[in-house]
């Protein structure tokens, strides 16, 4: 029975696993332009690269 | 326009009228407008204009026609012909530099809102412009905001240079500086999503381990199990309670320092109430606690308010006349023409202003002929001339050639603009609105009834049983959580903003649906809000016969001038005749010959040198020999309009603000019939003063106007609703915007938001009936954390699904759409 010990810790891992993903795609904008991103995936050339480092 | 020498004989007559019927199906390779006689093309492609020639070479140059492949027609936006000092203002740094999100020097990042955007076409070519030019290393679309933001090199490529290359390619970007413009726009509120997300975690994961709790009478789970799942529970619920639920208890703290009892204080209370009996049951080893119902009412109450507070990201509710006005403008100075900033702007300056331009501040004409478009200003809906030494006034739009006026106010200080000194602007109709919420007064008898209860149950249980007293009272102040109210009203007022979204009106908050269920009083705006940008026309006087009318076309179809074009399409396709001579006079009309006819098409006394004509208000004349006929203009009323009046006269009472004369009089009468109230000639502020007289007399009014002129009607109204043709165009400060497409969807509307208020009473019941169960087992002293486990999330669901299944229900009923337009991409 202490296997659940170890379940019970893996599961809220798991789930603060995704937690945190969720936080992070929130933060990093994904959520801000839904239409947007569904259109440009389409667009047979690649999208100009994102190049943060210049600036 | 046709020119004339090929028309001259009957022969080419017959090829004109063939080329013109095989043209409707020639349709522009660029943005798909039929090309009529128009003969630009390049290879086997056809364009509509050189704008669209341009952007078609742009493309093709730069290896960038995939443009095409994605969409046939893509540039669908009307390419407007661009002046080329339009922006010259940009080149002041000063201005610039407040555009700009970033920059060292050389490196910028600048964010430009462009309101054609519409397809993923546009958002290609938006994201290609580094290939047009190497100065843009990056160019990304935010197509929700339809924002694009450019980073590139200033000293290679100037901002104004980037903006009059989107101007060419057909996406000209729209430019304020005014704040409130932008801030309005700012993303949707994430802190408030974080929150939503670690209550739904930590709700889950409390969820599964209350599970065995649940499901065990006790005995069977061995205790170390259980201590262990409720520390875990009591570890995980902290997150909620000091995080996810703090803005319930800084929002009724804040309400009862101004000693106000707002919904969030019941809430506040019964979070309170369960955290600290949960934290004592675990802590003294006696039971599980309510931490699962707790976190449960924390997330579904956060996830309503996301959905009630939804924003509609690409369009602004609070602009006022900074945002109609330009950037700047073209003052004459000793020294040339500069651009100068509309807020340094003095008196006694002199400003030019070219076609299409609007006058910054009241001034006094110059130099040149104006002609003033007043028609957003005051509701007037013909250009009025103004002679050399009279005065402009601020908001008119110049039409035609150069004008050259001197400033006689300051821009704040223009008849127009002291508008928005008056007090009406100073009330915040947005704290208002909220304050008058029916949540705010059911939440008020919700404590002071429940208080009651309490204090009566622990009187009861004083004299049965004093260890009671206790778990009754706690357990009552958790399960009569006014959570159901407010779950409610924000999942219904969730709903019916997407839903009114979906047909056409788009709210600027979700208060706004009560205010509008409450109305009884509906006032029109005339120009531009009942008629539209379309004119009918008529004429009267002598009958033409076939001949004449074919002469009378002839001679109007080779001027450029708006009457003309006007008397051409109210006559329809003709033949053509052969016109001996033709001439135009300008500021007079036009004359033409043919064989022994004579026609003339002008002013009156142009047009009748018998000078019997009367002066009623014709746009021009028409004489062909001695047969004179007068030829009228009227703007058109909406299509619509005659259908959705009567049905709404049965609900509301009626008026109409017109700044316009009454020469449409009799029609509107017949439109608003006898209940309704016309009146004519009312100047801005007449219009604000005479809701306020409405609202005196107890009215709820709104207000639905369009123009410039309208604002302080519309910020005085209960209601504000403003007709646009395109929800991004210019509006002024409101409460609503309607898609004019939309109008005659108005009854059904009005209908579906006064509906809320059946949906949100009936779904009180239910939650009502829900809280007499949980209370009536509290007061025994009964409550379990099970049966709370139970009835949290029931009610809670059955409340989501009937607010949004009924007020879809009702969208249905009045003949609304439940889904989104399908958009033509």
């Amino acid at each position: 029975m202490s296997a659940l010990y170890l379940l019970v810790l893996a599961s809220i891992a798991v789930a603060a696993f995704f937690l945190f993903a969720f936080i992070w795609s929130v933060r990093s904008n994904q959520f801000e332009d839904q239409q947007g991103s569904a259109m440009r995936m389409l667009h047979d050339n690649e999208t100009p690269q994102t190049d943060n480092r210049k600036f | 326009m046709q020119s004339m020498p090929e028309i001259s004989t009957g022969k080419n007559t017959v090829i004109v009228r063939k080329s013109i019927d095989t043209g409707a199906h020639k349709l522009c390779y660029h943005c798909g407008a039929e090309c009529g006689n128009a003969n630009i093309t390049i290879g086997d492609k056809l364009f509509c204009c050189d704008g669209c020639k341009l952007v078609y070479e742009i493309l093709d140059k730069n290896g960038m026609c995939n443009y095409y492949e994605l969409q046939s027609h893509p540039g669908l936006s009307q390419i407007k012909p661009l002046r080329s000092d339009k922006y010259a203002y940009l080149d002041n740094e000063q201005i610039a530099e407040k555009l700009y999100k970033f920059t060292d020097g050389n490196n910028t990042i600048v964010t430009l809102y462009i309101p054609g955007v519409h397809c993923s076409s546009c958002m290609w070519l938006l994201e290609h412009m580094g290939k047009l030019n190497p100065a843009i290393t990056e160019s990304r679309l935010n197509f929700t905001k339809k924002e694009v933001t450019i980073h590139f090199r200033k000293q290679e490529m100037s901002l104004r240079q980037i903006v009059e290359l989107l101007a060419t390619i057909g996406y000209e970007p729209y430019i304020s500086l005014d704040e409130s413009d932008k801030k309005e726009k700012s993303s949707f509120d994430k802190k408030r999503i974080y929150k939503l997300g670690v209550a739904g975690f930590c709700f889950g994961n409390i969820m599964l381990m209350s599970f065995p709790e649940y499901l065990s009478s006790g005995n069977d789970i061995e205790h170390q199990y259980a201590s262990l799942f409720r520390v875990l529970n009591l570890a995980l619920s902290l997150p909620v309670f000091f995080y996810s639920a703090s803005e319930f208890f800084t929002n009724a703290w804040a309400g009862l320092k101004q000693k106000t009892l707002n919904i969030d204080a019941p809430i506040a209370l019964a979070l309170l109430i369960t955290f600290l009996r949960s934290l004592y049951e675990i802590g003294t080893g006696t039971g599980a606690g309510f931490l699962d119902s707790m976190s449960g009412i924390v997330f579904f109450m956060l996830a309503g308010r996301i959905v009630q507070d939804r924003t509609f990201q690409s369009i602004s509710f609070h602009r006022d006349y900074k945002a109609y006005f330009p950037i700047a403008v073209n003052v004459v100075t000793p020294a040339g023409v500069v651009s100068r900033h509309l807020q340094d702007l003095e008196e006694k300056d002199v400003v030019e202003l070219h076609n299409d331009e609007i006058v910054p501040a009241d001034a006094v004409v110059v130099d040149g002929r104006a002609k003033i478009d007043y028609s957003f200003v005051t509701g007037e809906s013909e250009p009025v001339t103004v002679e050399v030494g009279k005065t402009v006034y601020a908001g008119g739009r110049q039409t035609g050639e150069k004008l050259t006026v001197q400033l006689v106010k300051p821009v704040a200080g223009s008849y127009l603009t002291s508008l928005w000194n008056h007090n009406a602007f100073a009330k915040n109709k947005v704290e208002q609105n909220r304050k008058d919420s029916i949540i705010h007064l059911l939440s008020k008898y919700f404590t002071i009834v429940l208080l009651g209860l309490v204090t009566l149950t622990a009187i009861y249980w004083a004299f049965v049983d004093a260890s009671v007293i206790m778990p009754a009272i706690t357990a009552m102040l958790i399960i009569a959580c006014p959570c159901a109210l407010l779950l409610a009203v924000t999942f219904t007022h969730g709903n019916l903003l997407r839903l009114l979204s979906n047909n056409g009106l788009y709210l600027r908050d979700a208060f706004v649906i009560e205010q509008l269920g409450y109305i009884n009083h509906i006032v029109f705006d005339k120009t531009g809000t009942l008629t539209e940008d379309a004119s009918d026309y008529s004429m009267r006087g002598d009958a033409f016969s076939e001949r004449e009318k074919d002469l009378v076309y002839t001679a109007a179809l080779s001027s450029n001038h708006p009457y003309s074009k006007a008397l051409v399409a109210f006559l329809g396709k003709r033949e053509r005749v052969q016109l001996g001579e033709w001439k135009e006079f300008t500021g007079k009309g036009v004359k033409a010959i043919s064989g022994d006819d004579y026609i003339y098409i002008g002013s009156s006394r142009f047009a009748d040198n018998a000078g019997n004509t009367d002066t009623d208000h014709a746009a021009c004349y028409i004489r062909v020999n001695d047969k004179l006929s007068a030829f009228y203009i009227t703007p058109k009323f909406r299509q619509s309009l005659p259908g959705i009046m009567p049905q709404l006269g049965e609900n509301y009472k009626l008026s109409l603000l017109s700044g316009d004369n009454d020469r449409q009089k009799p029609a509107l009468e017949r439109l608003f019939g006898s209940g309704g109230n016309l009146l004519f000639r009312q100047q801005p502020v007449d219009k604000l003063n005479y809701i306020a007289g409405l609202q005196e007399k107890g009215d709820k009014v709104v207000m639905i106007g369009d123009g410039l002129n309208d604002s302080g009607a519309l910020q005085q109204s209960n209601v504000g609703i403003t007709l646009a043709s395109d929800v991004n165009n210019f509006t002024p400060s409101c409460d609503a915007i309607l898609d004019a497409k939309r109008f005659a969807w108005l009854p059904g509307l009005l209908k579906l938001a006064r509906s809320s208020r059946y949906i949100i009473n009936f779904t009180f019941v239910i939650s009502i009936v829900y809280n007499i169960i949980g209370l009536s087992i509290s007061m025994q002293g009964l409550m379990s954390p099970l049966i709370a486990a139970i009835l949290m999330p029931s009610s809670t669901i059955t409340i989501v699904l009937i607010t949004t299944g009924l007020s879809s229900l009702m969208a249905r009923r009045y003949k609304l759409h439940l889904d989104a337009p399908v958009t033509k991409t």
